[in-house]
């Protein structure tokens, strides 16, 4: 029974290709964090929560009649003032200390969000439908919701619109020269304190977007940010650091591996199996580096 | 500096003196029987824990303005302290210990869920409170010899037994394959090991048995499995989550599946929220305003529906219907006790045999009702996309019949 993928050969497409629809948005988050990170050394806990939050915009936008699917504009917007507000009120006092403080600081607001949102929006389960129907390939044997393709592109679109923000604009440079060296870029003008709310901002808009398409696919949750926090995590753990292309590739590569690792071992292992892998590479990196490096005793 | 600690010190242990040793109310006062219950006001059962509380409140106000309780040939009044478990099996039993030791509470009200209510059985068990519990169905709270747990409830491994053996009877009564996918909870693994059971015994298959994880939100893998392997009956539990993910899924990827039964439909407010997507989806429930059962207080499910409805702005889903049931439980036990001396009160109780508008109630030696079948309902809609729940099983109670197999998409 396990091995019901490999009798019947389109579940491999069907595998491979929800795989990759998943990994895509996943990947969204994970680029978020990864910027921050970079550029802030700070690992952000609140990060699902953030997501959750961006989904409960466009699901408002839901009930009050608009097309859940303007969530992807309007709740970018809304989120990019709410990092900039956390970063004002908690993160600046916590950017230069040890990564340490950052996560608790964060793992606060993770709580209080969860709490503040399970307050104002109540704690029933949630979704948007955007009525986008769905695509059937191959005789009807694989099937893609709309919806998915739809959150796909709509990340593809962003990633690449953020990368080559990064490269061409003023700002965007200043966030790259200051997570090349903060010191650095401080001497040569650069004002730090506004790069840091900027990122800040970013990356909670870029899980805004997330967030509405989350909205749009899944359900939404006040509680359900913990897991979009952890996947992003290893995403960004497994690409390195700075790595953008390689927070893409990772994503989508857990995505499929994740649906496999469903078809072969069983549901139940699917989210063990993606920690198993973290692990693996957490100690063959280790391994790789311990024969590079030269220790002096 | 130094003198204003001591002063403090000292203020806050006579605080804690006085918090532990004087306030102690006892369990009857004046003409009061005071009950106990810790509900998930705040976190994420706060919506169904909100449900429970409107519930017991509602007949609460029923029974004392139709004469209360009368015990040795007095009346008494119910009252309830509640205090908000936040969602948290820890903080429960904390708060039942509370109620118990610091409040004298002696009669409890079950909290909402199965998780929470197996938090406080043991501290009710150890104090011998006598709790009356509408909303814990886990099998495992019925199979620990707990004396003092009653559940006005039928248990978790019966929800979708029904449809089960709904599916084989329509099936000429030769077995059928079964699709399953639960979430990994007390309370859906319960409803998986009545699926194991039923299957057992009408010779029925499982071809796919799923196990979700509690972060579910996509299952997309085993609705392809489903595809590929076109079973009889797809079954469904993950609680509200699960339902409407599946609902969603099922949807999007046209999954043709002549038979789909799941269980938290009412919560997860299906046909609101999904419409005609719903359609022909069998939910399990407790309680169904259309059921016939009829009491003095709250005559029959419709005016029930009618009632709660009036008073808290929203039709009641079946928690609050059972937690009604729990108060209804209780007055009847303490009139036939005639006595509020819990060991009199506890055999009254396990000794309770009657009709309430919820259903018929009584209790099995491990304290879960056995008097009560599930119902299982149809979403059904019409042309306009106009949902609603119809009963289809038991067919003593059903208001419409069961259609099967549900019409492939491509032709819906």
């Amino acid at each position: 029974m396990d091995f019901l993928i490999f009798q019947v050969p389109m579940l491999t497409v069907q595998a491979v290709l929800d795989g990759l629809l998943l990994g895509i948005l996943f990947a969204l988050i994970a680029y978020g964090m990864a910027l921050q990170w970079g550029v802030m050394n700070i690992i952000n806990i609140a990060q699902g929560d953030l997501v959750i939050l961006g989904g409960y915009i466009a699901y408002f936008m839901y009930l009050y009649g608009i097309h859940p699917a303007w969530g992807v504009i309007v709740s970018p917007i809304i989120m990019y003032f709410v990092g900039v507000i956390i970063y004002k009120l908690v993160i600046n006092k916590v950017v230069d200390r040890d990564l340490f403080i950052s996560i608790l600081a964060t793992f606060g607001i993770s709580i209080l969000f969860m709490q503040l949102m399970n307050f104002a929006f109540g704690a029933d389960v949630v979704l948007a439908n955007s009525g986008y129907g769905t695509t059937m390939l191959f005789d009807n044997s694989v099937t893609l919701p709309n919806s998915k393709i739809f959150s796909a592109f709509i990340s593809i679109v962003f990633a690449i619109g953020l990368v080559i923000y990064m490269k061409k604009s003023k700002l965007g440079r200043a966030i790259r020269a200051t997570a090349q060296n903060a010191r650095a870029a401080k001497i040569l003008g650069v004002d730090t304190e506004k790069v840091y709310a900027a990122t800040f901002g970013i990356n909670a808009a870029l899980c805004g977007v997330a967030g509405a398409l989350i909205s749009i696919t899944f359900t939404i949750h006040p509680y359900m940010g913990l897991p979009y926090t952890i996947r992003s995590f290893m995403i960004v753990i497994v690409a390195g650091l700075g790595n953008l292309p390689g927070v893409a590739m990772s994503g989508m590569g857990l995505g499929v591996f994740e649906e496999f690792a469903d078809y072969i071992l069983g549901t139940e292992f699917r989210i063990g199996s993606v920690f198993l892998l973290l692990v693996l590479i957490l100690v063959y990196r280790r391994f790789k580096l311990s024969k590079k490096r030269e220790y002096l005793k | 500096m130094k003198i204003k600690n001591i002063i403090v010190t000292f203020v806050s242990a006579i605080a804690i003196l006085f918090s532990t040793s004087v306030v102690s109310l006892a369990k009857v006062v004046g003409d009061k029987i005071i009950l106990g219950a810790a509900i998930s006001l705040t976190g994420k059962y706060s919506s169904n824990g909100v449900h429970t509380q409107n519930g017991y409140n509602m007949a609460v106000d029923r029974i004392n303005s139709m004469g209360g309780v009368k015990v040795g040939g007095k009346t008494y009044m119910f009252d309830i302290i509640y205090y908000d478990d936040e969602s948290n099996p820890k903080r429960a039993a904390q708060l039942a210990e509370r109620l118990i030791s610091q409040d004298g509470v002696e009669f409890m009200l079950g909290p909402y869920s199965s998780g929470l209510t197996k938090a406080i059985a043991p501290v009710t068990e150890k104090y011998g409170v006598p709790m009356v519990e509408a909303n814990g169905a886990s099998r495992s709270l019925f199979t620990k010899g707990y004396k003092y747990l009653f559940a006005v409830l039928a248990p978790a491994n019966l929800y979708l037994d029904v449809a089960i053996r709904t599916a084989v009877e329509l099936n000429g009564g030769k077995g059928v394959r079964i699709a399953q996918a639960f979430e990994q909870d007390a309370f859906s693994q319960d409803v998986r090991l009545g699926i194991l059971d039923a299957a057992k015994e009408t010779g029925s298959k499982i071809i796919i048995d799923d196990k979700l994880p509690k972060e579910l939100n996509d299952m997309a893998a085993t609705l392809a499995k489903v595809k590929a392997t076109k079973p009889d009956v797809l079954v469904v539990s993950g609680h509200t989550k699960g339902a409407l993910t599946a609902i969603r899924q099922i949807a999007e990827m046209k999954v043709d599946v002549p038979m789909l039964a799941m269980t938290h439909c009412d919560a997860a407010k299906l046909s609101k929220q999904h419409g005609a997507n719903s359609q022909y989806a069998l939910c399990a429930s407790q309680w169904h305003k259309t059921l016939t059962y009829k009491d003095d207080f709250f005559t029959d499910g419709m005016t029930y529906d009618a009632d709660f409805t009036k008073e808290f702005g929203y039709a009641p889903p079946y928690q609050a219907a059972e937690s009604s049931a729990a108060l209804l439980v209780f007055k009847d036990a303490f009139e036939r006790a005639g006595s509020f001396d819990q060991k009199k009160v506890r055999d009254a109780l396990a000794a309770t045999n009657m009709q309430t508008f919820y259903g018929n109630i009584k209790f099995a030696e491990g304290g879960q009702n056995v008097d009560k079948p599930m119902v299982l309902f149809q979403v059904m809609c019409d042309d306009a996309g106009k949902c609603e729940n119809k009963v289809v099983a038991p067919l003593k109670w059903a208001s419409a019949e069961l259609i099967h197999p549900i019409p492939k998409w491509s032709d819906r």
